[in-house]
């Protein structure tokens, strides 16, 4: 160690150093670090980085502890739970019917997923189904929410390497998709409006002549977003042949969905075990064989512009009927839909039940406030979520509330391949290669 | 859940369960228990606890042919299922808690099986019965198109299951989940940490006897019982 006397050259190495009533003292004084290191600079720079929670390219709350040797990850690991709220505990003490309410705030950016996965579990349970209008108000939402969640990836992921147009001519055109989500449930996130048995109210006036609109609009959103990316030069070389993995990998880890397909493997669940009638469309299951982030980029466009095709076919099929099942005691007895006032509640029902029907009353009242019981069971109930496989395990003790409500995530189980993405590759591919996972923390921590 | 488990929960075997108009009978009893003449919904609150029903071959659909190609390919293929389970067009098996590991793999690799993808892991509490803690394995087969379920019960006491991570790495985060919320140990796993709360969190969420917060009123001392204890339907 360094001495208080004139130091040689070998002990330059380190700081001088002295005794004080707080122990010794170091003083660094800098510009020796090639004595330190006594050799090549880069090759000995072995650096854990700590990026995240709270970093504007870890899209929300993820944290990665990184290992560096210089520019090359050598390891990584994620570290999540920062945006946990006890979703599914939080269910278990609701009725089935405000179950939704909760479950509809887990992957915040494909809120209709979870609400239909749930719905489609508690229905299963109860042995029934809804009605046809119903179920093609719920595709034409979930495919309107494929398209919206694969902007936010586009916007955000592109924000994220640096295409802050992606970013802004994304927002632009997702802020259309959530404006018809405002039109059609009457909010823009956290909709809770497929409900078990159905759909919490049917399409508002002029909601059909909007979608066509939304439809040609999107389109040319995508076309324009489309023509910039696919070949911008920075954009190309940030996303080929980075972030890489099979389809081995993919299904051992788990991985579904875009990752999957991109990796080369048609695996839809749409198209694979079909679900509230998707086998009666015509679209495809776009895949591409790079397992590169690039790939993911081709595969999640393409999915777009097939998601708008679905959406158009919705349209042409959709015929006046009910959208609730024809059961009064599981249905609510309001039959909602937003009046002029702005107000949810049918006029007419309000009428009945405080003029001229008690009976109408209490039952009002038992259903809303009890809710109604479901036989006892376990299902798994599955949908394709804009992420990949979306699933419900959903547990029944008999009672008016979920004994247990399970969400296998696709988020969750799709960002334990940050890891083999990541290592091997440069830092900065770690950000492209997270983005292409699209993971969203609400849906990851729940 | 052990055929000498009563309280746990399944649906007896209906060949025609899972859409038809069964359940509508059921409707009845919506808003108290059934037979009791109640319609307050607080009279008569006690539920029987639902008893299982083996299934009886033939089980129909592709189940046979599951239950089959396993028992062909696993030597201990009778000890290792407990009870078997088909309910709203679901099978589930249910494995005894040593086995789970040798059977996961099984399924994995025989090739008239191929159960490639392990889709969930979740866990349940079925608070009251001797093996309250189940873990909930969802298996997916690829090549066939087929979903079964595997359940293994331990009680809260021995919490111990073989990890199945050496056969399906993607349980490696979902077995953490479940650790963190039910205190399932999964024997075998590389790095079996809490997930989603903090590393120094005290006792298990999900489970069914984990203690909820009331809330303090500021009004002559007067407090909200946690959700657990307050007055409701059940």
């Amino acid at each position: 160690m360094a001495t208080g006397s004139k130091p040689s050259s070998a002990d330059r190495a380190y700081s001088p150093s002295r005794s004080t009533t707080e122990g010794r003292v170091y003083t660094v004084t800098g510009g020796d670090w090639d004595a330190v290191i006594g050799g090549d600079p880069i090759s000995d720079e072995r650096i854990v980085l700590n990026m995240g929670p709270q970093h504007p390219s870890t899209h929300g709350v993820l944290r990665l502890v990184l290992e560096l040797e210089g520019e090359t990850v050598t390891d990584c690991r994620p570290v999540i739970g920062y945006l946990h709220t006890g979703i599914e505990k939080n269910v278990e003490f609701r009725t089935w019917t405000q179950g939704v309410t909760f479950l509809t705030r887990a992957d915040y950016v494909a809120p209709f997923s979870n609400e239909a996965v749930y719905c489609l579990g508690v229905e299963k349970l109860l042995g029934i189904e809804a009605p046809e209008r119903a179920t093609l108000i719920r595709i034409l939402l979930l495919e309107m929410n494929r398209v919206s969640s694969h902007w936010v990836w586009l916007a955000t992921g592109g924000m994220e390497i640096g295409a802050l147009t992606a970013m802004t001519n994304g927002f632009r055109a997702r802020e259309r998709c959530l404006d018809m989500f405002e039109l059609i449930t009457g909010l823009r996130m956290n909709h809770a409006f497929i409900r078990p048995g159905g759909v919490a109210q049917d399409l508002p006036e002029g909601a059909v002549e909007n979608l066509r609109d939304w439809i040609v609009e999107q389109r040319k959103e995508l076309h324009g977003l489309d023509t910039l990316l696919r070949n911008q030069p920075i954009w190309v070389q940030r996303l080929k042949d980075v972030g890489w993995i099979g389809v081995e990998g993919c299904i051992a880890l788990g991985v579904t969905g875009p990752i999957l397909r991109a990796a080369g493997l048609p695996w839809d669940l749409r198209k694979t075990e079909p679900y509230m009638g998707y086998e009666n469309f015509d679209f495809e299951v776009p895949t591409d064989d790079r397992g590169d982030c690039w790939s993911r980029f081709v595969v999640k466009v393409a999915e777009m512009w097939e998601s708008l095709k679905i959406v158009e076919q919705v349209l042409d099929r959709l015929e006046p009927g009910p959208v609730m099942v024809d059961d009064p005691k599981i249905g609510w007895p309001a039959r909602l839909s937003i009046g002029p006032d702005g107000m949810g509640n049918s006029l007419a029902h309000v009428q009945k039940i405080m003029n001229t029907s008690m009976e109408s009353l209490i039952h009002h009242f038992k259903l809303v406030t009890e809710g109604f019981r479901v036989p006892p069971g376990q299902v798994y109930t599955t949908v394709e979520s804009p992420k990949g496989e979306l699933g419900a395990h959903v547990v029944s003790d008999g009672g008016t509330r979920p004994f247990r409500v399970h969400l296998r995530e696709p988020s969750f189980v799709n960002l334990q391949s940050t890891a083999a993405l990541s290592i091997g590759g440069l830092v900065a591919d770690v950000i492209a290669s997270v983005a292409s996972i699209d993971p969203v923390m609400g849906g990851v921590d729940r | 859940m052990t055929v000498d488990e009563p309280a746990a929960h399944s649906q007896p075997v209906t060949e025609s369960a899972g859409g038809d108009a069964t359940f509508g009978v059921e409707h009845k009893g919506m808003f108290g228990v059934p037979g009791s003449g109640d319609t307050s919904g607080f009279g008569g609150l006690v539920r029987e606890p639902w008893t299982p029903t083996e299934a009886t071959r033939p089980y129909g659909g592709y189940f046979d042919e599951v239950v089959d190609a396993f028992l062909a390919a696993y030597p201990q293929g009778r000890q290792a299922i407990v009870a078997t389970v088909i309910d709203r067009g679901e099978l589930t098996l249910h494995i005894a808690k040593e086995h789970i590991a040798k059977v996961a793999k099984v399924f994995r690799d025989d090739p008239a099986l191929r159960f490639e993808l392990l889709s969930s892991v979740s866990g349940v509490d079925y608070l009251g019965s001797e093996n309250r803690l189940h873990a909930v394995y969802h298996l997916t087969s690829m090549t066939f198109r087929w979903r079964i379920r595997l359940e293994v019960a331990t009680s809260a006491e021995d919490a111990h299951i073989p990890s199945v991570t050496a056969v399906y790495p993607t349980a490696d985060w979902q077995e953490r989940e479940c650790y963190d919320m039910f205190g399932i140990i999964f024997d075998g796993h590389p790095g079996l940490t809490r997930i989603l709360m903090p590393d120094d969190w005290e006792g298990f969420p999900q489970r069914k006897d984990y203690p909820l917060g009331g809330i303090p009123v500021q009004y002559k001392g007067a407090t909200i019982p946690p959700p657990d204890e307050r007055r409701a339907y059940r």
